[in-house]
């Protein structure tokens, strides 16, 4: 993609904009790191992000750690733990953590004028800073409003050697002595999961994974994951069934840093076995067609997680002008608005009502949705996120709270 | 037509959300940070949502108003923040002023403080404000017409808002360059007037279309 491919959607002056951060920041290499080029929502941002920044003349580059699967079950622990999950972390997790990254601090070229480390994964890279110098962001894309006090006093001491971190949700920040930025991230409006779609298309997806047409359908799009609770949208759904003749097609994929998903989808399969109404897919990765046309022939979308980073599929259903049901938690409030944007809920019960709510009352399921969209258009798409980064490095190393460039 | 022997130049304003890891519970709690936050919280969450939701109409309350009663379910006293005009104030200090009198009021009057559920706390955040010169300016009234019909969200938001709280000026930017550059004192006055918190941004924009186009006819 191109920048002025957005400029239909985002406006001349916006592009202007980015241009014009852009200039200042020549000369600045800025070095991404995280821990996977494919899957999730960090990589799928990333490598959206990196080619624009560099179009825009910002010297960006990425890199990621390695790590065998021995560590990615410790940061997957790590990962639940620090979203609030009860997970036993033991001296062999720690050690295991600690040697892997070694390893990293070890092996991996740090070049970058500004090093911007994403996630918990690669957090003790920052051990270099003394010796390198430079200036360090760490980017927390996870929900550690109220995260097990063991897993964050153990990256704690990492975190605050950063010059900042930037977190995607308030309610994620929490006193610390290094400087705390709020950036959401993004979805790309061009990207094969958001553009539109031809009638055709969609109902080809449909016939592909044999979903009719004859009732409305409720989906929900997520990796199998206990924090995406695919079994509580389950009893939802069942809930609604009870009064209204309706769908749920539960879809996702895996990522290769996420080893627990298979006994999640084990679980999720039992649930629905037995339900014709219900379809869960497993989608391989690459799948993005596929799920922009299911959140396109939705009726309704679903997102009841229990915890959340900022949860990118609810930006995708919302710029799609649909209308969401979805938990108040993480980044979800920033992007529902109760009964402006979206419908919020907290419960089993309360999704199954919100649902019921929208199918019952379509001209206000359609309102909703369309406020949706422009909210979007405003405020989470990739153009406004390049920005935020570009001034996030501007502002590195300036205390004052107007800076003139 | 007169034209400025100085040009208006347009700035562009980009701005940075700042978390500041505070935050409240309950009322008290927030009247209390409050009282002594910076003027740099203040006019985050009396204004950022101008931004936010510029395309909703009628736009959402400041924060404070929307916390109250979304969060603490009190209506009442919701709607009373709600309809602090801070077009009325001519500073910062002084919307604060009169904010804090509100909910201390509220809080005097015995009325019982509801708590906020855990996550759904008041968290203070403030705004870092990057300001960039643009390519647009202008010597006469159709020059600024003109650029005006192009500039950024941004760049409006400054010229109105932030000159006037933040930088201290006591009016908005157009103003001050009509009255002083082109002695347009009865258009500027006119701008002046124009409240821009009971429009849409770009309904604030097509305002001033109107009241400088007309002018010039």
């Amino acid at each position: 993609m191109k920048l002025s491919d957005y400029e239909p959607i985002v406006g001349k002056g916006s592009i202007e904009e980015l241009s014009l951060l852009a200039s200042k920041l020549s000369g600045k290499v800025i070095q991404n790191i995280n821990s996977t080029f494919t899957g999730g929502g960090v990589a799928e941002i990333l490598s959206r992000m990196v080619p624009l920044l560099s179009e825009l003349g910002v010297d960006a580059r990425w890199s990621v750690i390695k790590g065998d699967l021995a560590f990615f079950e410790v940061t997957k622990k790590l990962h639940n733990a620090l979203h609030g999950r009860e997970e036993k972390i033991s001296p062999r997790d720690i050690s295991v953590f600690q040697e892997t990254s070694r390893k990293n601090i070890k092996e991996l070229e740090l070049y970058g004028d500004i090093i911007f480390v994403h996630d918990p994964q690669p957090v003790a890279l920052v051990e270099r800073k003394k010796e390198l110098g430079k200036n360090w962001i760490w980017r927390c894309h996870i929900d550690v409003s109220s995260p097990n006090e063991t897993a964050w006093n153990f990256i704690k001491p990492w975190v605050t050697q950063y010059d900042a971190a930037v977190f995607s949700a308030p309610a994620f920040s929490t006193p610390l002595p290094i400087r705390q930025f709020l950036i959401s991230p993004s979805i790309d409006p061009l990207s094969d999961k958001n553009r539109e779609l031809s009638q055709d298309i969609i109902d080809s997806v449909l016939s592909k994974y044999d979903i009719p047409s004859d009732k409305p359908l409720i989906v929900q799009v997520s990796r199998f994951d206990y924090l995406k609770d695919p079994v509580g949208v389950i009893q939802a759904f069942k809930q609604v069934r009870r009064s209204i003749d309706c769908r749920l097609v539960l879809a996702g994929g895996t990522a290769t840093d996420d080893p627990e998903s298979g006994k999640v989808l084990a679980e999720v399969q039992d649930k629905a076995e037995g339900n014709r109404d219900i379809q869960i897919l497993v989608l391989p990765p690459g799948s993005d067609i596929e799920i922009n046309a299911l959140q396109r022939a939705a009726t309704v979308v679903v997102q009841k997680s229990l915890k959340e980073g900022f949860a990118l599929t609810v930006s995708e259903a919302l710029w799609k002008a649909k209308p969401v049901v979805a938990s108040a938690v993480g980044g979800i409030p920033l992007q529902v608005k109760n009964k402006f944007t979206g419908l919020l809920s907290h419960g089993i019960e309360g999704t199954a009502y919100a649902i019921k709510q929208l199918l019952g009352n379509p001209e206000y399921a359609k309102w909703l949705g369309q406020n949706g969209r422009e909210h979007v258009k405003h405020n989470f798409l990739i153009t406004r996120h390049v920005k935020d980064y570009m001034v996030l490095f501007l502002t590195l190393g300036r205390p004052e709270e107007i800076i003139y460039l | 037509m007169k034209k400025s022997r100085e040009p208006f130049r347009f700035f562009d304003r980009v701005h940075l959300t700042e978390l500041t890891g505070i935050k409240a519970k309950n009322l008290k709690e927030l009247v209390d940070i409050l009282k002594n936050a910076p003027d740099s919280i203040v006019y985050y969450h009396t204004h950022h949502f101008l931004e936010e939701h510029h395309y909703l109409t009628p736009e959402p309350a400041n924060d404070f108003a929307v916390w109250v009663s979304a969060i603490l379910g009190d209506e009442v006293l919701g709607e009373k923040l709600a309809s602090i005009n801070a077009f009325e104030f001519p500073a910062l200090g002084a919307l604060r002023e009169r904010i804090v009198n509100v909910m201390g009021e509220y809080i005097s009057s015995g009325q019982e403080l509801r708590k906020a559920p855990e996550g759904r706390e008041f968290y203070f955040m403030k705004w870092v404000s990057v300001i960039l010169p643009t390519p647009y300016a202008a010597r006469d009234l159709r020059e600024f017409v003109e650029a005006l019909r192009k500039l950024s969200l941004g760049s409006l938001y400054f010229h109105i808002f932030e000159s006037r709280l933040r930088l201290g000026k006591v009016t908005n930017d157009f103003s001050v360059w009509m009255k002083d550059s082109l002695e347009e004192q009865e258009l500027a006055e006119a701008i002046e007037k124009v409240d821009p918190y009971t429009y849409t941004l770009e309904g604030v924009r097509s305002q001033l279309i109107k009241l400088i186009e007309r002018r010039i006819k």
